[in-house]
């Protein structure tokens, strides 16, 4: 295996890729939305659930690869307790970095665990699979 | 026709030989097994494509000049060899820009027809309510979609003849289905997905039964096997350049010239006419009434060499050669634990292809882990949701070959499947 692959592939995303977190759709959700990776066929359906006007979990259900599984359980652990606005500011901070061909590393402080996703910047053909939970989480956002 | 009896393969070192051929391939890092999405091209179609550009360039079937005429000439030459190489007539074989727009050229004629255009000639193609269109459930999507759409215009029905869970074709279920209302049977000739091939004497049989026009999707047979379209008896088939060694943006669509010349045209516009009033125009026959516009005309010649090059070669050896890969293909690939092989079971025949399933591991992932090895295959639902979706899946990782391909090629993808499944952790 190069360097390559365990830059992408770490240990964490193998592990909620079989392990995953907060998967399973709930009653009561805020706000929902499905989205499909029409090349691949991954898809993801994200809630929010909102408690006294701040983000309290998300729930998602969802079929892919172990990047876009890894992703969605990694955001669902960063929402809890956050704003809407800043949840949008992490989206957009870990579209810029998924964006960026390698050049720019998440912010660990902003975006958590999402750092380990940051080798995926530099598979372009991953950075939708990547990014499927999070697009989710804004479409749900922009309809709350 | 061609001859269909069993061929000697191509030896190592002939396959060796030809990779010479494809400058693509020089690159030893890369091991190519995406030929059923695009295959690679051989200098003999890029010297005859620049070759054109550089010295006969013209706008074709239109102008006086002597470089138009030759330019014309090149061009309708190079339809003449691609018929030939299917077993068509020149008349009967119509350039698309690719086996999509092959389809669609019949599904938008027919709906056509079905709008009144075409005069009493094209009343055979006339849909009316309570009319049936037959496709199955293993199609590529452009084979399914035109129809879908154009029962939706004309309020025909559209059914669909099911699979088993190996992805065979329910023929019992086929007679059942396909009976006096059906006016259409559409199907793959060698599945995009499986590699196993359609029974098509018998769904020709049962077409031609009831009166009903057959449509063939030929794209992963032409560049593979030895096809003789008028020998399978279907009155259209459809392929694409770029699978077979040509360019990209070429295609073709063979039809029964009885029908070509009454079917109404889809695109319109230049090129397509006779007489033009600023009310009606006239449409010449086929094939050039379905060719408006300016033509892929580099692409054309390019493929007409791309036949040429195989037909040096011969398709029954090429068959051959990739019988051998493909059952080396899923020999190797059923023997994975925790590898699931979709299609043909091993020993059965298949071209040279085979798709599979990890339980457990995304197909993406796959595909990233054999990149990493400079190994190259398709992975998603190929353009085949209803048949992902039947065989309980969302999507595959595809291995296909063409002549281009060695036996070492086929063993690296199994290694590198067998390494794959160690690395996502689907045996702990």
């Amino acid at each position: 295996m190069s360097a390559g692959l365990g830059g992408l592939y770490q240990d964490v995303i193998l592990d909620l890729a079989r392990h995953p977190h907060a998967k399973g759709l709930e009653d009561g959700a805020a706000s929902s939305s499905h989205q499909v990776n029409p090349t691949c066929g991954d898809e993801v359906t994200l809630q929010l659930h909102v408690e006294g006007g701040r983000i309290d979990r998300i729930r998602w259900e969802g079929d892919g690869c172990a990047i876009s599984q890894s992703s969605a359980s990694i955001l669902a652990d960063l929402a809890p307790g956050l704003s809407g606005p800043e949840l949008q500011e992490r989206i957009d901070a870990f579209r810029v970095a998924m964006r960026s061909k390698g050049r720019i590393e998440p912010d660990e402080e902003l975006l958590g665990d999402a750092v380990v996703l940051g080798g995926v910047s530099r598979y372009t053909a991953r950075v939708k699979c990547a990014m499927l939970a999070w697009v989710a989480a804004e479409d749900a956002l922009r309809k709350l | 026709m061609r001859p269909q009896a069993a061929a000697a393969a191509l030896s190592d070192d002939e396959v060796l030989g030809l990779r010479a051929d494809f400058p693509i391939l020089a690159d030893e890092r890369l091991v190519y097994l995406d030929s059923g999405a695009t295959s690679q091209k051989p200098f003999a179609v890029l010297d005859a494509e620049r070759a054109y550009l550089e010295h006969e360039n013209a706008a074709v079937h239109r102008g006086a000049h002597s470089l138009a005429a030759e330019a014309t000439e090149r061009f309708e030459d190079a339809r003449a060899t691609v018929a030939a190489f299917v077993g068509a007539e020149e008349e009967e074989l119509v350039w698309t820009e690719n086996a999509t727009a092959a389809l669609n050229t019949v599904a938008y004629g027919i709906g056509n027809a079905s709008a009144g255009r075409g005069g009493p000639e094209a009343d055979r193609f006339r849909l009316r309510a309570g009319d049936e269109l037959v496709v199955t459930e293993l199609e590529h999507h452009a084979n399914l979609i035109p129809w879908q759409e154009l029962a939706a215009r004309t309020g025909a029905t559209l059914r669909f003849i099911p699979v088993d869970d190996a992805g065979a074709l329910d023929l019992a279920e086929a007679a059942r289905i396909i009976g006096p209302a059906t006016r259409l049977v559409a199907f793959s000739h060698v599945s995009n997905v499986l590699g196993g091939m359609s029974p098509v004497d018998d769904l020709v049989a049962l077409a031609q039964g009831v009166g009903a026009l057959t449509v063939l999707d030929a794209c992963q047979s032409v560049p593979h096997l030895p096809v003789d379209v008028q020998a399978l008896g279907v009155d259209f088939a459809a392929f694409s350049g770029h699978k077979m060694l040509g360019p990209t943006g070429i295609g073709a669509l063979y039809g029964r010239r009885e029908l070509l010349d009454a079917l109404p045209p889809f695109l319109t516009g230049g090129s397509m006419i006779t007489t033009v009033t600023m009310e009606r125009a006239e449409y010449l026959p086929a094939p050039q009434r379905f060719e408006a516009g300016t033509q892929p005309v580099a692409q054309a010649i390019g493929l007409a060499a791309a036949a040429r090059y195989l037909d040096a070669i011969g398709m029954a050896r090429i068959a051959a050669h990739e019988a051998e890969l493909g059952a080396r293909l899923a020999e190797g690939v059923a023997a994975i634990d925790g590898v699931r092989l979709l299609g043909p079971a091993p020993g059965e025949p298949r071209v040279g292809l085979a798709s599979f399933a990890v339980d457990g591991v995304h197909a993406h992932d796959v595909g990233q882990f054999l990149d990493d090895r400079g190994i190259a295959v398709r992975v998603g639902h190929h353009c085949a949701q209803p048949l992902h979706r039947r065989l309980g899946i969302t999507a595959s990782t595809r291995a296909s070959t063409a002549v281009y391909t060695t036996r070492q090629e086929v063993d690296l993808l199994l290694d590198g499947l067998r390494d794959a499944v160690t690395f996502f952790g689907v045996r702990s």
